[in-house]
């Protein structure tokens, strides 16, 4: 009885709070979330594999947007727990062709609507990272690989770390900025494993 | 249509552009595409178009009221976006410019949003009338509406947008406009939530795509970005994209007006 009569209390409270002061990141309490996708629903359309159900958001979307991409370990563990139990790892050698690895960290295409669902995608990865050295249209969003497996070996555990991070970076830090190109379907298997190598094969450019 | 003294003007506008921009590669190539962009023929197409009889009315658009009246183009683009009391919502240049197509000229939207995007060889109707509307109020502090309810609701639903992470990549603006002194590739990002950021970059837009040979607008922008995110296709002029333009437009609030400006 008593919480039916708080929830107009808190309702317009959460409605008080003042805005944002510019320049930084605003508060979002859960009926903004909510407000948000609803917006997001009307004012866009489907194109192309781009589907109007991408708006919606998952557990880990909501969690990050709530928390301002900071949120308290007793959130963050479960969360990450539940997307590393995901991550699907192939037995075996996790070391696929790292030439083939330098296309799909080259290419930027896929998942776009204007790109042709079913055709192989990219992984974007130097648009955030520098990988090889040789490479010098490298992004810095995320931090510089270069000479990756050259500090790090390539022995089974590394090998585990690199493609679980490729599949699913929310395992490791639950609000990571890097896509989770695995979980999302945008890289299969062979794909993750030439990036692997990529970063971890002797040969491989990054390493040189 | 723009004197030697406003070519003088931009280009001090560059000399005196912030560090991350003059730590961009491409900050050199600005400043010379800058010098020799064939900005004003663009405005002279606009304004071709601004006062063309079209639609079933068989009207031009020089009745159109971007807020200072019905015609009034000088400062027009410098007050928006701003609230309509006539469409009851906030709008940007784009948004307007397409209420007019609609309510003077009795066009349909499918109509006249058919070709937003035009391309080297043919500009659209909207980048044109932007590059011309927008480039009479060049020199001109930017005032965007923040009194009205609307106003303060669009700007405020616009910096939540900003940090909102959706889609299969669990993008938002700030993925890749959050932090400084961070660049895709050899781009570099700014932080336009910022006002030190927003400022020489809002009073720059609409502008000249040397790599693309046409004029590129905001509404394009917040189109082209939401593609690379990954999601779905924002409607033309919807709130959401106008809250957005909305929001960093306000952040940049005061920058002098330098544009139609000028990109890689």
């Amino acid at each position: 009885m008593k919480r039916y009569l708080l929830l107009p209390v808190a309702a317009a409270l959460a409605a008080c709070v003042a805005p944002a002061p510019m320049g930084e990141r605003p508060a979002v309490v859960p009926q903004d979330i909510e407000h948000i996708t609803a917006l997001l629903k009307r004012d866009f359309h489907e194109r192309g594999q781009a589907k109007i159900d991408r708006i919606d958001l998952d557990e880990v979307q909501r969690i990050c947007n709530l928390n301002a991409d900071n949120p308290p370990e007793s959130l963050a563990k479960p969360l990450e727990e539940a997307q590393m139990k995901a991550i699907k790892f192939p037995n075996g050698s996790l070391m696929g062709d790292w030439k083939n690895g330098e296309r799909i960290a080259q290419s930027g295409r896929g998942s776009m609507w204007n790109d042709k669902p079913g055709v192989q995608q990219g992984g974007s990865c130097y648009n955030c990272h520098q990988l090889s050295p040789k490479v010098e249209a490298y992004g810095t969003l995320g931090p510089s690989l270069a000479g990756f497996g050259k500090i790090r070996g390539n022995r089974p555990e590394i090998q585990q770390y690199v493609y679980g991070k490729i599949y699913n970076a929310k395992a490791y830090s639950v609000c990571s900025q890097m896509p989770r190109f695995g979980h999302a379907g945008t890289l299969n298997e062979q794909q993750i494993k030439d990036l692997v190598a990529l970063l971890l094969d002797p040969k491989s450019p990054v390493n040189q | 249509m723009r004197s030697l003294a406003g070519t003088a003007l931009l280009a001090s506008a560059f000399a005196a552009a912030p560090a991350w921009a003059q730590q961009s590669p491409y900050a050199e190539y600005q400043r010379m595409a800058t010098e020799s962009a064939p900005i004003e023929l663009f405005e002279i197409a606009g304004e071709e178009l601004w006062k063309k009889k079209q639609g079933p009315k068989n009207v031009s658009l020089q009745a159109c009221d971007l807020g200072q009246g019905p015609g009034m183009l000088k400062g027009a683009y410098s007050h928006l976006p701003r609230y309509f009391a006539d469409a009851d919502r906030v709008m940007d240049l784009e948004a307007r410019l397409l209420h007019c197509m609609m309510t003077l000229q009795g066009r349909s939207r499918e109509e006249a949003t058919k070709r937003v995007e035009g391309n080297a060889d043919k500009g659209s109707e909207m980048e044109l009338l932007s590059a011309f509307v927008a480039g009479q109020s060049h020199g001109m502090p930017m005032r965007p509406g923040t009194a009205h309810a609307k106003e303060k609701a669009a700007y405020e639903l616009g910096h939540k947008l900003y940090f909102h992470r959706a889609g299969p990549w669990d993008f938002s603006c700030a993925s890749c406009h959050g932090e400084e002194g961070k660049r895709i590739r050899m781009s570099g990002l700014p932080v336009l939530f910022k006002p030190e950021y927003a400022r020489p970059l809002m009073a720059a837009w609409p502008a000249y795509r040397v790599s693309t040979s046409k004029i590129v607008t905001l509404q394009w922008r917040m189109n082209d970005c939401y593609r690379q995110m990954r999601m779905p296709e924002p409607n033309f002029g919807s709130d959401v994209t106008v809250a957005l333009i909305h929001f960093m437009t306000v952040t940049a609030e005061g920058a002098v007006y330098r544009g139609p400006g000028i990109k890689r």
